[in-house]
């Protein structure tokens, strides 16, 4: 079925048993964004040294899998790591599915390359990044880079 | 004459698609409708043929568009049991009618703080959005009918929900979410009591039922083509022509005066003086065409081949473990839209599972968020029925769920 590029057991995983899930204090940013189209929510807190990044959400499986991800391989980081990895991420979320995903930087996050090739489920894949970038600012970390907004 | 949905199915060229290596199950018809040959036909014919603008040119072409452009009014009137063609406005979608309403009447009943609007919970966006934004614009107070758990209007404050103070009632006639079809019997004598002006939005049952304004109680209605086998980019407005003719214009521009001066201008009358610069004229021409094929079928047909397809469609999604109904559980005051939820999968990874194999649902909070809300879930999947849908679809989508189950299990 083709939807074996979509749904990968990685992402299956992180979406039955979610790393790091929940809002937890203390944060230095929060963010809450919305994908308006679907309703999906979620809710990003950050650290300003990045030591927790905790967050809450409903959606699908690949928008609460995505969190999970960015959780795992952002929090513990220095800025300029959580930059390169933002902006691997979003690289190969905007790739089309011609994206080669580097496992050295994104870790389970290449799982997600198949969804790439589904522009419906883009914006899914991104909402926690997106939360996650807004909520860093706010704790004042620049990472990250705005990718084009899709409708 | 018995409806014979295979026979239909042959109008419609779409249905010989596959969708990802499956046959092509469209259940996604609240969202917008397939078109048959014969509508198709109309518009090319019409563009390669006929194209002229309508309502101001002398040459042959231009008098050819308008009289077809006049002829769709004329057959939609009919459609609907319309006094004259002169109460059917063209508007681009549903939306816009409800807007124009929103401007026009908001306007013309002078609204002020102290003046309310009702509306309700059950209400698409576009029912929605309008009435705040008069609210916003003229102090006057929106409220709202809220939905009992089965799924209906919950009546039961009619007569301190609608008071002296209110103005204008908006109402949804079928739900887009929960497939209620609302009784305004009650409603509508009551608005006339206190002397309000009663709105229904029938995007979802124009196309699905047999409709008569004369019969309904309203004062206007708005309903699109998309969703009854028309083109997209066209929608109408109904209105009794004494108030139609009493409202401002929404938008200026050509079509819509009587005469302009560098000081004034004198508007046309209703329908002209709604329908400001040159309107969709195939897309008219085609939602003419739509309701042929309908009167040729017969709503009442149409309906009942619905209520069938319904009645199939709840029994078989009951009977999938796991499966909750949002809104009305039997085919009993419903139409041919139903919306559920499968336990513990989000609907955009059902939606996405059944694409995979061929079946087209909408998945999400169908710009009805406030339903959603109402039954405490973020978004729903809905399949949405037509003339032209089958039980062996339904099958297909009962199979598709035991797949989204094994996915997700």
């Amino acid at each position: 079925m083709m939807l074996d590029g979509l749904y990968q057991e990685i992402i299956l995983d992180h979406y039955k048993n979610p790393h790091g899930r929940g809002l937890r204090d203390p944060f230095d940013g929060e963010a809450h964004h919305v994908n308006p189209t679907c309703g999906d929510e979620i809710t990003v807190r950050v650290k300003s040294d990045l030591t927790d990044i905790s967050y809450d959400g409903l959606g699908c499986s690949i928008s609460q899998a995505s969190a999970s991800v960015l959780h795992e391989l952002v929090q513990g980081k220095t800025s300029a790591e959580a930059s390169e990895i933002h902006h691997a991420f979003v690289e190969l979320m905007q790739g089309r599915g011609q994206v080669e995903p580097d496992e050295e930087v994104l870790g389970d996050g290449i799982a997600f390359a198949g969804v790439a090739r589904f522009p419906a489920r883009v914006k899914c894949a991104l909402l926690p990044w997106m939360a996650f970038k807004d909520a860093a600012a706010r704790a004042g970390v620049e990472v990250g880079v705005s990718p084009e907004v899709k409708a | 004459m018995s409806f014979d949905v295979e026979q239909v199915r042959k109008d419609f060229p779409i249905f010989q698609r596959e969708v990802n290596g499956h046959p092509l199950v469209y259940l996604d018809s609240a969202n917008t409708s397939q078109k048959p040959v014969q509508v198709l036909d109309v518009m090319r014919a019409h563009q390669e043929r006929y194209n002229g603008n309508v309502s101001r040119s002398v040459h042959t072409l231009g008098t050819e568009s308008t009289e077809a452009y006049e002829g769709a009014r004329a057959r939609i009137a009919t459609f609907i049991g319309a006094a004259s063609p002169d109460e059917v406005v063209f508007t681009k979608n549903s939306t816009e009618a409800l807007n124009l309403v929103a401007h026009s009447a908001g306007q013309h009943l002078r609204l002020g703080p102290g003046d309310e609007i009702v509306i309700s919970e059950m209400e698409h966006h576009s029912n929605i959005v309008p009435w705040q934004l008069l609210c916003e614009r003229t102090g006057a107070t929106l409220r709202w009918f809220g939905i009992t758990d089965s799924g209906f209007l919950d009546e039961s404050n009619l007569d301190d929900l609608i008071n002296e103070r209110t103005k204008i009632v908006s109402l949804v006639h079928m739900s887009n979410v929960l497939g209620t079809i609302n009784d305004v019997s009650r409603i509508a004598a009551r608005a006339k009591t206190v002397g309000a002006l009663l709105v229904l939005d029938c995007s979802q049952s124009v196309p699905h039922l047999p409709i008569d304004v004369r019969e309904l109680g309203a004062d206007l209605i708005a309903f699109t083509g998309h969703k009854m086998l028309g083109p997209t980019g066209i929608g109408v407005l109904w209105g009794r022509f004494d108030l139609l003719e009493q409202l401002p214009p929404f938008l200026g521009g050509g079509s819509m005066i009587e005469t302009v001066t560098m000081t004034g201008t004198t508007y046309a009358a209703p329908p002209a003086r709604f329908e400001a610069g040159t309107p969709p004229i195939t897309e008219a021409i085609g939602l003419g065409a739509a309701v042929d094929y309908l009167t040729g079928l017969g709503m009442a047909a149409i309906h009942e081949h619905e209520q069938a397809i319904t009645s199939y469609a709840l029994d078989a999604l009951t009977s999938v473990p796991g499966v909750r109904i949002f809104g009305p559980a039997s085919p009993v005051g419903r139409g041919g839209t139903v919306s559920f939820g499968v336990e513990g999968v989000h609907p955009h990874d059902v939606g996405q599972i059944l694409d995979a194999l061929g079946v087209e649902v909408r998945v999400g909070h169908h710009c009805a968020r406030p339903v959603c809300a109402r039954f405490g879930v973020p978004a729903m999947t809905r399949a949405s029925f037509y003339l032209y849908t089958t039980t062996d679809e339904i099958d297909a989508l009962a199979r598709g769920l035991d797949q989204v189950k094994k996915v997700f299990g």
